[in-house]
């Protein structure tokens, strides 16, 4: 579904193509299609796409991708905001 | 493999076994024996001669229909069709009706009559998932290992981190996996990954994780296409039903701002020209009450159902831009009884409590990043706030 795309340019994904061992676990997991194996490294080929949900950083073995994971709900940065702690979605199974 | 009915519900702490992990490395035979005495969850056979179904505090859940024997102890084989009880519970949790949390006992299930080459498939003991991975996995034989998430789904629990590498390492002990099948491979839905690593969990137990699709209804395609997902498989969909599905989760979740924002505008209703007249509270106050249930409706189920046909990227512009359209249509319709002030105070009270409404949307949209909807409400919120106002002050100088 292209026609549903978020904010552009805000995304904190970073690919360290130095350290990529190419083993593809990247784009096992992302669930909207951001890497794309090239000649052995990881590229970031829809950077917009990224919901930084921090699955690609957490499964790369060798620590080549960061991300500030977190929860994109409104309700939750809100709460972040009046507790002053890092956003948590406490909405059971809702969300 | 044979049934029986010998043992109670999987349940945390039976009475005599107490310490499940030093049971399971003192009693349990090498995979070979039938006669296993240590279930990890259930009483081993040997403490609990010739009972029942019923003890005392434990309750059978109606999904599980029968007992397997297993070298690790007894198992529980779910029911792979879903009882109307089931779809029922579906609904009251969706509507928020009821408990608010619907878990059932994590470790480890039978779908089918699974043997020591089948499948292991991890999931979250959130009913609602469970329940529609045995519905998906009718006809095929598999493992199905249930995480404690404390009853939230795969996705949300993956995020807390509660569905993630360590449950996943405990679980596995504790089911005493390594004994049960000959392989030693764990299927993972592709939503949980953002929880799990899976080298740490391979390290760390020695099974190895393979991401499964992120809908279950592709699981049987996947384990017959030895374990290879589609890339289409592997993409979170936003489709109109799901978002259709989700509009009310949005609603539940506002009914208190809504039920405040009634009371306040009631109050405010009966200002007027003498000061304060319930007259005027009651019948100023239900239209305001209609133009922001409106709004809450515009944003909360019009937006979230529009919204690839919606311009703008954030949801906050997707929702006022809805309530502008939503606003113009309801003075056409009412233009007999709106002077300007009332009419421009409606459009611009719909616009801004459906912007509102829908910004609280990205929570349960599957393409929003974090650092977006910050971003978005940081601008959203004070023009929302600020569009409210001037509504709001036009509909009180309406009544002098
Ligand atoms: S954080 Fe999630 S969405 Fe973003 S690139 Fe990584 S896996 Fe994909
Ligand atoms: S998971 Fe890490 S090492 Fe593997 S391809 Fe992706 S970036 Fe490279």
């Amino acid at each position: 579904m292209s026609s549903l795309r978020y904010l552009e340019n805000i995304v904190t994904l970073k690919l360290d193509t130095e350290k990529c061992v190419g083993c593809g676990m990247c784009a096992v997991v992302c669930p909207h299609g951001v890497f794309t194996i090239e000649e052995r490294k990881a590229q970031v080929i829809d950077r917009d796409a990224c919901i930084e949900c921090g699955a690609c950083a957490g499964n790369c073995p060798v620590e080549a991708l960061s991300v500030k994971a977190g929860v994109g709900c409104a309700s939750a940065i809100i709460n972040g905001w009046l507790t002053g702690e890092e956003p948590s979605c406490d909405c059971g199974g809702s969300c | 493999m044979s049934t029986s009915n010998c043992c109670p519900p999987p349940k945390e702490e039976t009475p005599c076994c107490p310490s499940l992990k030093e049971e399971s490395a003192s009693c349990c035979p090498p995979p070979a024996a039938t006669d296993a005495c240590c279930a990890p969850e259930n009483d081993s056979a040997g403490c609990c001669p010739g009972v029942s179904d019923d003890r005392p505090g434990y309750k059978l859940w109606p999904f599980v229909s029968a007992w397997l024997d297993s070298p690790v102890g007894q198992i529980p084989q779910v029911a792979t069709r879903l009882t109307p009880t089931d779809i029922v519970g579906r609904w009251q949790m969706r509507w928020g009706l009821g408990r608010s949390r619907y878990t059932i006992a994590p470790g480890l299930y039978a779908i089918g009559t699974p043997s020591d080459d089948s499948p292991v498939l991890v999931t979250a003991n959130y009913k609602m998932t469970f329940d529609i991975v045995r519905r998906d996995m009718r006809g095929h034989d598999a493992w199905l290992l249930v995480l404690d998430t404390k009853g939230i789904n795969v996705w949300c629990a993956a995020g807390k981190g509660t569905f993630g590498t360590d449950e996943i390492i405990r679980q596995v002990q504790r089911a005493n996996l390594q004994q049960l099948v000959n392989h030693r491979t764990l299927i993972v839905p592709q939503l949980g990954a953002p929880g799990v690593a899976a080298h740490k969990v391979h390290k760390a137990c020695g099974f190895k994780v393979v991401y499964g699709p992120v809908r279950s209804n592709d699981l049987p395609q996947f384990l017959r296409t030895g374990l290879t997902a589609t890339p289409d498989m592997r993409r979170v969909r936003f489709t109109i039903v799901d978002r259709f599905i989700l509009t009310p989760v949005e609603l539940v979740s506002m009914w208190k701002y809504t039920l405040w924002s009634i009371l306040a505008l009631f109050i405010l209703g009966g200002i007027g020209p003498q000061v304060f007249s319930f007259s005027a509270a009651w019948s100023r106050g239900i239209t305001a009450v209609a133009v922001g249930l409106l709004g809450l409706f515009t944003g909360a189920v019009i937006t979230p159902i529009l919204l690839p046909w919606l311009p703008g990227r954030a949801f906050a512009m997707r929702g006022a831009i809805a309530g502008l359209v939503i606003g113009v249509i309801g003075i056409l319709v009412f233009s007999a009884s709106l002077d300007w002030l009332n009419s421009l105070a409606l459009l611009l009270a719909v616009a801004a409590v459906s912007s509102w409404c829908a910004m609280h949307f990205t929570g349960s949209s599957t393409f929003t990043s974090p650092s977006g909807v910050e971003k978005e409400m940081r601008q959203a919120i004070p023009a929302q706030a600020a569009v409210l106002l001037v509504g709001g002050l036009c509909w009180l100088a309406a009544a002098f």
